[in-house]
């Protein structure tokens, strides 16, 4: 581990518990504790703690701030209710994926209406440097809170019930699912919304950078009844792909559109945006390869980049992400393949290291934590 | 078996070469170090009795929830038997890496690359290097 990478204002603590650190972004990551499977397990029955603060959080200032992300999200800003937030996406002129994003509508002490971003870290640099190309005579001021916080995903269905024992004052399992506001948590000034990348309840907390470790550890006390723990990025990985949430760099990137990908959900076609005229076409166009899952009769793993084929081996698309599901036992993957064979209940294969193990096209998402029965 | 009293490959097996009716007879799997490093094993691929293995070649493949990695024999000769049930209880792997994690035994017929294995003392330092 080189000291290049950025750290965390949780680094140390990760260190000290035995967090397995890796390259994430530039960033030194805890990847987990020990083990991805018991991370991944507590977080679908109780409660797990993840770092998160490598992803960039960027707000926006000034009478144009909508009219500013209204160009640059695929989401009609304008119709997203104070203290909504809504998944979007950023794509370029040909309607290619820039990045996938969070956007947050909330209203400031001031009672003026703000915007924020959730942007991958990944994609940090390159999003602002997008929306300051893209800025022209907006009267909008963006401003980069990345450094000056960090965020804690307190996920799991005893997310909120933990998060209350430290501050009982925020009525938190009355909010909707995909709502957040600034909040005053434990003394503190803290933006807090009710979302996740897991498929479990939970909350996201974006703290003040030197306040993070103690309300990191103030949460794994709370937790402690609960079986509390700290998960990585490799159960927030199996935890997503479960859900069947794609991930930038994988299911996305500047070569495919939200079409193909599947996120026409998040495209609001009432308004103008970078990519639209493009985004149109492709709607109104024969998909040339679409995204799907898949889950194998076997235990081997389909990984990134392997080739799926039919029963003559002939190539009909690639893997974009595969794991071993612990809660479904079950090996799964999603990647993209020709329309042809994308229905549900498709027969096909993947080459996995020269052997053609037996798939089959199932319904996204693979878990639904309110139809799994955790008892099966 | 003691780990103190085995030999291992740089890519973390381990062998126990015992001498059975004049013939050198190794057992082999892979190390508590290794199981740690891989974590969340899913699946592995046990080779065939009667199969040739060479040293440092792969014999086999287990994968993790995270990745999948090459098995690596430490010696050159013919598998002999292999450990029929291991790839459905793999928890033994950690539970019990030198006993019954055992993988196969592979009567030696080459002893030229049994001095690229490295004791006990040499493998604690190259974990703790990696670790």
């Amino acid at each position: 581990m080189t000291d290049t990478l950025a750290k965390t204002p949780l680094h140390d603590w990760h260190h000290r518990h035995q967090g397995k650190l890796v390259d994430f972004a530039g960033w030194a990551m805890p990847i987990h504790y020990g083990s991805i499977s018991d991370e991944h397990v507590a977080t679908r029955q109780n409660v797990t703690l993840f770092d998160v603060s490598h992803m960039g959080r960027i707000s926006f200032e000034g009478p144009d701030a909508a009219d500013l992300l209204n160009h640059i999200l695929t989401r009609n800003v304008l119709k997203l209710r104070p203290n909504q937030v809504r998944y979007s996406v950023v794509t370029n002129e040909s309607g290619g994926i820039l990045d996938d994003v969070l956007v947050y509508h909330w209203l400031n002490s001031a009672a003026s209406p703000r915007y924020s971003l959730v942007v991958n870290a990944s994609n940090r640099d390159k999003i602002v440097q997008w929306i300051e190309e893209h800025r022209g005579s907006f009267d909008a001021k963006l401003i980069d809170h990345t450094s000056q916080t960090a965020m804690i995903a307190v996920q799991g269905p005893k997310a909120i019930q933990t998060v209350n024992q430290l501050d009982a004052s925020i009525p938190f399992a009355d909010w909707k699912y995909y709502t957040g506001q600034p909040v005053s948590f434990c003394g503190l000034d803290c933006f807090i919304s009710r979302t996740g990348y897991t498929g479990e309840d939970g909350l996201e907390l974006t703290v003040p950078a030197e306040s993070a470790l103690g309300i990191w550890e103030q949460l794994i006390e709370a937790g402690q009844a609960s079986q509390i723990q700290a998960a990585g990025l490799g159960a927030r990985d199996t935890l997503r792909l479960e859900a069947a949430m794609p991930l930038y760099g994988h299911e996305l990137d500047e070569a495919t559109n939200p079409i193909q990908a599947d996120l026409g959900f998040a495209i609001n076609w009432d308004h103008e945006f970078i990519g639209k005229a493009a985004l149109e076409s492709a709607a109104n166009a024969a998909l040339d390869r679409q995204r799907i899952g898949l889950m194998l009769d076997g235990k081997r793993v389909p990984r990134e980049g392997y080739s799926i084929v039919d029963a003559s081996g002939q190539p009909l698309g690639t893997v974009t992400s595969g794991t071993f599901a612990p809660t479904l036992q079950k090996s799964i993957a999603m990647g993209y393949v020709v329309p042809s064979v994308a229905a549900v209940g498709t027969e096909l294969f993947v080459d996995i290291r020269g052997r053609h193990e037996a798939a089959r096209v199932v319904k996204l998402p693979f878990y639904n934590r309110n139809s799994f029965s955790k008892g099966s | 078996m003691k780990p103190e009293e085995l030999l291992y490959a740089k890519t973390h097996e381990w062998a126990a070469i015992e001498d059975v009716d004049g013939q050198k007879i190794a057992t082999i799997g892979i190390s508590a170090f290794a199981v740690e490093q891989l974590t969340d094993l899913v699946y592995m691929d046990l080779p065939q009795v009667g199969q040739q293995v060479t040293a440092g070649d792969s014999f086999g493949e287990i994968e993790s929830v995270k990745a999948v990695s090459d098995l690596y024999s430490p010696v050159t000769g013919e598998i002999t038997e292999v450990n029929a049930s291991l790839p459905d209880k793999l928890e033994v792997f950690s539970d019990d890496p030198y006993g019954q994690g055992w993988i196969m035994k592979v009567r030696i017929s080459d002893e030229s690359s049994l001095s690229d294995l490295a004791d006990f003392a040499a493998y604690q330092k190259q974990c703790a290097e990696e670790g």
